[in-house]
């Protein structure tokens, strides 16, 4: 996060934890974020590493089997994690954070004309008038390009980026000063994504909003982020200002994975990660990369904390213990 | 290509879908191959593009014969796929291995893996128990799943998204096709995956000499992995050409829009919108008059892309574009 920017978010040692049959799953385990006002920050990982549950921890959505649920979230001053469940509800959730879950598009009330779904945050948490809170509908449907006779048409009625549009319109509705977006594009075509990612960037131009958007798509990070957090198996190993992390990555898997990032003029083929992420339930003692980590060392064995290097850049990795020059 | 006899032709093809309200009721037909031609050569590897909806599917499964096409015709080393009865034609689908789209829904959960690749052996009569062990054990080898004995035992659910599109390759390489056709072998992966995934696809076809067809909706990858495009819009090939002058002198506006739409990754995409062209791809069941791309092309040309369809143009040798911006006889 750039110093002129006002810290809007601030996670500290998140955890959230599944109970499941086999044992505890630790789809969240000590994640730090920082998002600043009107900044991306861009949560990058593939799947099952605990994006959309660290989505659902901000947002707290839980399911019913949490086994733990804790650490510091602080908006804008105010601490959430404390907050009881009937203020969280009425003051902060589709309020000041809202967010677009994962394959929303698809969970839309086929009954039902998006209008008035996309009215129901205000109607239902804000009481608002339905005349009022059409007339804000159809604001929004121009935001995210919709037009306004959509208002009237039920969700088979619309395309998938139209769908898209509307979800994201549901959410942006209250105004909120924070977005989740949990692969808003990854269902949609190549010149779809471009057009919902040119509506990213003009709602962050046009309108201040900052977000955390959540994706396992290089290309479609590097489409909205200032900064980008990278998780693996429940954890952010690196977070780095956007420009560092694509260009010049810290952690050997932001190495790997960038080099995995297949380029359109670039001869060489793409290279990949061989091996598998650890499983969440008791995960490795050590570094969790590890055995799949081409530098690792006898350190790596330990659980490496998160280092912070020059730039607001935290990396979890021994290679950047303070002291250590082993970059390369 | 070569001069020699190209493995597979597609002429003229078209493959319609009747479109019934209440069951019976004809609304109308959905063009989703709409006059498609072209040939492969042997040991070949091609790329099908295009848009969700545009015809890739329904393509590949007319190849496979399992649409039958409405016009035109599929010829496999030189037999008309429509000819092919009975046992031929079962012959045939030997010969042309598929990897359907989404590995998930591929595999059958209740099979294990030894189970559901001996099935393709025992239909197409390998009796001997011990011959389908050993080309099971191959096939696994093949696609570098090598602890052949932990995973035979596994069930689909057991396995990784990577794990089980191995397998589904394994499958389909069983009966020693003469070409692969892979629908979107990799979209469902994750990125460290995919390029596994088609790094092995490319290997066994060129090891195999295989021709192969693979579909995909990500342009980025092609270059590593196709020797040919073809870019498909609205039920059509509007373009086809190697892959460097595909992606270096994109002729049509519909590829062109499509690489416009994608940039390599740089911190500076997220500073500027990009060009994408507005609306939708259009209907197949009532697809524009003329230039199926003029409602949304930037460059079309009034009284002429929304009256007449272009043909196939070929402004460079080897390179086919189905634009009037390339017709040699315009002014
Ligand atoms: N309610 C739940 N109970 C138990 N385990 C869960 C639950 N929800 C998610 N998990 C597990 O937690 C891990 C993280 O899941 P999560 O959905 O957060 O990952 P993700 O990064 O969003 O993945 P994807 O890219 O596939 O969406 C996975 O192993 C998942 O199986
Ligand atoms: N069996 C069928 N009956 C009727 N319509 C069909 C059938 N199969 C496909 N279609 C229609 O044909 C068109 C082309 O579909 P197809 O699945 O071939 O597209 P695609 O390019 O593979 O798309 P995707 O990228 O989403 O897989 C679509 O409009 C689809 O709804
Ligand atoms: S034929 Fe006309 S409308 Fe079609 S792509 Fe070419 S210029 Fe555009
Ligand atoms: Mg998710
Ligand atoms: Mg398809």
């Amino acid at each position: 996060m750039t110093d002129a920017r006002e810290r809007l978010l601030q996670v500290r040692n998140l955890q959230l934890h599944y109970r499941t049959r086999r044992g505890t799953a630790r789809a969240v385990d000590g994640v730090d974020l920082d998002v600043g006002r009107n900044e991306a920050l861009v949560v990058l990982g593939e799947s099952g590493s605990g994006k959309s549950s660290l989505a659902k921890a901000l947002m707290r959505l839980l399911p019913r089997n949490v086994a733990r649920y804790s650490g510091q979230v602080m908006l804008g001053g105010d601490e959430l994690m404390g907050m009881d469940d009937e203020r969280f509800r009425s003051g902060v959730q589709w309020n000041r954070i809202a967010m677009v879950m994962q394959a929303a598009m698809n969970a839309l009330n086929p009954v039902v004309r998006v209008g008035e779904q996309v009215a129901e945050p205000l109607r239902v948490h804000r009481g608002w008038s339905k005349a009022a809170a059409m007339e804000r509908v159809v604001e929004t449907f121009a935001i995210v390009g919709v037009s306004r006779d959509f208002v009237t048409r039920y969700p088979f009625e619309l395309s998938g980026g139209m769908r898209q549009r509307v979800v994201l319109a549901m959410a942006l509705i209250t105004e909120p000063e924070l977005v989740i977006l949990d692969e808003p594009t990854s269902a949609l075509d190549v010149l779809t994504q471009a057009s919902i990612m040119n509506v990213l960037k003009r709602i962050k131009r046009e309108q201040g909003t900052s977000f955390i958007l959540i994706t396992h798509d290089v290309a479609t990070s590097s489409e909205l982020a200032d900064r980008v957090a990278l998780m693996y198996a429940g954890q952010v190993v690196e977070q780095s200002d956007a420009r560092d992390f694509f260009h010049h990555p810290a952690h050997p898997y932001s190495k790997l994975l960038m080099d995995s990032v297949p380029r359109l003029h670039q001869s060489e083929p793409p290279g990949y990660i061989p091996g598998e992420p650890p499983d969440l339930i008791d995960p490795p003692a050590g570094c969790r990369f590890a055995d799949r980590c081409p530098s690792r060392f006898g350190r790596c064995s330990e659980d490496p904390p998160a280092f912070e290097l020059n730039g607001e850049r935290r990396v979890r990795c021994w290679l950047h213990e303070e002291g250590t020059d082993h970059d390369g | 290509m070569t001069a020699e006899e190209p493995l597979l032709q597609a002429t003229n093809l078209h493959t319609w879908f009747e479109l019934r309200q209440w069951g019976f009721l004809r609304v109308g037909s959905v063009r989703a191959v709409d006059g498609v031609d072209f040939e492969l050569g042997r040991g070949e590897s091609v790329a099908f593009v295009g848009e969700s909806g545009c015809g890739k599917s329904s393509l590949a499964r007319t190849l496979l014969g399992l649409h039958n096409p409405s016009h035109g015709d599929v010829i496999f080393e030189g037999q008309h796929l429509s000819e092919l009865k009975g046992e031929a034609r079962r012959q045939y689908l030997a010969r042309v291995g598929y990897v359907q789209q989404d590995p998930f829904g591929a595999l059958p959960p209740f099979m294990d893996v030894r189970r559901l690749l001996s099935e393709p052996l025992i239909i197409h009569g390998v009796k001997d128990r011990d011959e389908r062990e050993r080309r099971i054990c191959q096939a696994l080898q093949e696609v570098r799943l090598t602890q052949v004995d932990e995973i035979l035992p596994k069930f689909p659910h057991m396995l990784s998204g990577g794990q089980q599109q191995r397998v589904v390759i394994a499958r389909a390489l069983l009966l020693e096709p003469a070409m692969l056709i892979a629908d979107e072998p990799v979209s469902m992966l994750d990125a460290s995956v995919r390029v596994e995934i088609l790094n092995l696809l490319r290997r066994i076809q060129t090891e195999r000499g295989l021709t192969l067809a693979f579909i995909t909706h990500d342009l980025s990858t092609v270059r590593h992995y196709a020797d040919r495009i073809f870019v498909m819009y609205a039920g059509r090939v509007v373009e086809q050409a190697p892959v460097e002058q595909l992606l270096d002198n994109p002729q049509h506006p519909y590829t062109r829009a499509l690489l416009a739409a994608i940039a390599d990754v740089d911190a500076d995409n997220a500073l500027d919108e990009r060009d994408v062209p507005d609306g939708e791809p259009p209907s197949l069941l009532h697809p524009p008059e003329g230039c199926r791309f003029h409602p949304r092309c930037p460059q079309a040309m009034a009284g002429l892309c929304d009256r007449q369809d272009p043909p196939l143009f070929e402004p460079e040798a080897g390179h086919y574009s189905a634009c009037w911006l390339q017709d040699p006889e315009r002014d």
